[in-house]
């Protein structure tokens, strides 16, 4: 897995709460057997005015000019700003996919669903949740200024604006050890293989039909 | 010390190890699997040489991608081909205890499938790359959907990296109404505390309207858990759920039956368990819950009248309900029974099993659809459904209404194969999620229970099943 420490980043403001998953990336592009790609039908629906189909050139797709992705000002932005419930409904890990493909590294927001922010750190994408009247501040500055950056630090686990007020997350020791590391969480399980044996042996006596 | 809770007991005889922050090494005990969540998955244990821990923890059947009618013709759509042959593939390499590739005779929706066959038993731990995963918790079995990342965790280390969740009871006490459905529940729980009123808990289900819920109305219940934000669902196993397993194929047999029936007795919440989290419903004041917008919050009794974003006080929920209004092509204070539907979808893995179909088959029995409906799809969430539904006659009262009676699939609810909304066209859909281009780019869904879908296909828009129609 890619790991993050450190950025400095654009930042891309989405104003609206309860973004789930099928916005973040449409079904018809679920059916790509890859990881890879999916960046540019990152939205889609919301980004485009025609219906985007897999495999499409999105470079000569007419654009809907009022999307934030779309506007000129928030061309290479890193950081994904947002509301409540982000990610929320399809457990499809293809939402990070694209937001990563895309080039976001981090997606603030006062609240996330389970599954989309559990599979955001499998993905490099840190997800920070600070709270609403934090979020909302950002999105005014932001709003405000052209060229708003975040400088996002995981080791010290504070966002710092450009002002150099800074705000502190919490993430598990797990989780951020794993991501500054770039770890492979499924070598770092099986370094525990005999556990896990041990365990589905005694599971095994105690209720021999689940394994029938 | 308090007593636990059914969640804390299966998240119990789970832990395999757990670190000092909490982060735990889970043991998953069964793996649903299907063909859009898994091939990544499957790639990344090739890629690091890495065999299937325990293949007989997987049942797996593709369901996304296929169509629901001219099965002789195959799988049109040659991406949609290459993602099912893919799991073909996958499953031949890597194993399975189940396998029901595409046109065999019990390939349906995987979450209808796993509990008809017995694959899904209380005290399970049971994942799969899926978000209505929660479905399972019928059972009295941990559930849960998970990323295919983890999809990969599991089918290498038999276990998934999770921290406990926070639980939360929701109590329905008393009777419901003849009309009103385990869907109208789920519905009604969702819009008393939102999409995200579950996040970062599980739900366990409780009170004597949920007890008296048949073992499908507890699965509709269950599966739309996520829809309330929360990861799990449980209803604890009893008396109903031993009589649903008994015979199923995969059911512990003889003395293993008895052992099994005196341990799933055990899963119960103590009676001093503590939750983090209550929420009580009174069943007789639930009425039929028809959803006006795009989340599953935004829902109404059908007797109600769209809502008026001059009357919400919130800046952020007004803009929310104008976002809805507009998609959803639909005027503030519009009569929910004006609503008129293009089309109807019944089935997915909420809404497609025997006592669903024999529901709108009660409403659509001797009557015609409206002619101004397009398109009436019944889609049956498996093949074990589809023929029960056969010999009872179900499809023959569906065909004359004018309904089409299709082959088993995810079909309309996400729309990956052929059946879908057109750009604009209104659906009452049995489905769980109403979100924006959900059923199709531009398509607008009103969730609804099987009846009240039925219902809205007879008259050409949404009524009020308890009265005469």
């Amino acid at each position: 897995m890619k790991a993050f420490t450190q950025l400095t980043g654009l930042v891309c403001p989405l104003d609206r709460a309860n973004v789930d998953t099928d916005a973040i990336i449409p079904k018809q592009f679920l059916k790509s057997i890859k990881r890879s790609g999916f960046g540019p039908y990152l939205f889609d629906e919301w980004r485009y005015s025609d219906v985007g189909e897999p495999g499409m050139d999105c470079t000569h797709r007419p654009v809907r000019a009022d999307f934030v992705l779309n506007q000129p000002r928030y061309q290479g932005a890193q950081v994904l700003l947002a509301r409540d419930n982000f990610g929320c409904g399809s457990s499809r890990e293809h939402a990070p996919w694209a937001i990563e493909d895309y080039g976001f590294c981090v997606v603030i927001a006062p609240s996330f669903a389970d599954i989309f922010f559990g599979n955001c750190y499998k993905n490099g994408v840190l997800p920070i949740v600070l709270p609403a009247a934090t979020v909302d501040k950002l999105f005014k500055e932001c709003a405000d200024t052209e060229g708003y950056q975040l400088e996002v630090d995981l080791k010290k686990q504070t966002a710092t604006t450009p002002s150099g007020e800074s705000f502190a997350f919490d993430i598990t020791p797990h989780r951020k050890h794993c991501l500054l590391n770039g770890l492979d969480e499924i070598a770092l399980t099986l370094q525990h293989a005999d556990e896990i044996k041990d365990f589905e042996a005694k599971h095994e006596a105690a209720q021999p039909w689940l394994f029938a | 010390m308090a007593g636990k809770t059914l969640y804390d007991k299966l998240w119990e005889s789970h832990v395999v190890r757990e670190e000092s922050d909490g982060t735990c090494l889970l043991y998953i005990d069964r793996h649903l699997m299907h063909e859009v969540t898994s091939p990544q998955a499957f790639e990344g244990l090739r890629l690091a040489g890495r065999k299937a821990w325990r293949k007989q923890s997987i049942v797996a059947n593709p369901d996304h991608n296929t169509p629901t009618d001219h099965w002789d013709q195959g799988i049109k759509d040659p991406i949609s081909r290459l993602q099912v042959e893919t799991l073909d593939a996958n499953i031949k390499d890597f194993g399975a205890l189940v396998y029901f590739p595409f046109k065999h005779a019990n390939q349906g929706i995987i979450h209808v499938i796993g509990p008809e066959n017995g694959t899904t038993l209380p005290g399970m731990t049971v994942v799969c790359g899926d978000s209505h995963t929660s479905t399972h918790g019928a059972f009295g079995a941990l559930a849960q959907g998970i990323g295919t990342s983890e999809v990969e965790h599991v089918l290498a280390t038999q276990t998934l990296v999770a921290k406990r969740s926070r639980r939360m009871l929701v109590t329905v006490e008393g009777r419901l109404a003849a009309g009103v459905t385990a869907k109208d529940v789920a519905l009604a729980i969702i819009g008393k505390i939102g999409t995200a009123g579950g996040t970062g808990h599980a739900i366990e289900f409780g009170g004597s309207a949920i007890r008296a819920l048949s073992m499908e109305g507890r699965m509709t219940l269950c599966n739309m858990a996520i829809e309330a934000g929360a990861r799990a669902g449980l209803v604890a196993p009893d008396e109903k759920t031993f009589e649903y397993l008994e015979d199923k194929q995969f059911a512990p047999k003889g003395d293993q039956w008895d052992r099994a029936v005196a341990y799933w007795k055990t899963l119960q919440s103590d009676a001093d368990a503590m939750f983090d989290a209550m929420v009580e419903l009174d069943a007789s004041m639930i009425e039929p819950q028809v959803t006006w917008g795009t989340s599953p919050e935004q829902v109404l009794p059908v007797g109600g009248r769209v809502p008026n974003p001059a009357n919400e006080a919130d800046a952020q929920r007004r803009v929310g309900i104008e976002r809805a209004l507009q998609y959803m092509g639909l005027a503030a204070d519009t009569p929910i029974g004006e609503i008129r539907v293009d089309k109807v979808f019944i089935g997915s893995c909420t809404n497609s099993r025997i006592e669903d179909l024999r529901a709108a088959a009660t409403i659509a029995k001797g009557r015609k659809k409206a002619a101004s409906v397009k398109q009436v799809l019944i889609v049956p969430g498996s093949g074990q459904v589809k023929r029960q539904a056969e010999a009872e006659g179900l499809d023959k009262v569906f065909v004359e209404a004018g309904f089409e009676w299709r082959e088993p699939g995810c079909s309309m609810c996400l729309a990956m194969n052929a059946d879908r909304l057109a750009p604009g066209e209104r659906c009452a859909s049995t489905s769980n999620r109403n979100f924006e281009g959900r059923q199709g780019a531009g398509g607008r869904t009103h969730l609804v229970s099987p009846e009240m879908a039925a219902a809205a296909a007879i008259a050409g828009h949404f009524v009020d099943i308890r009265k005469p129609f």
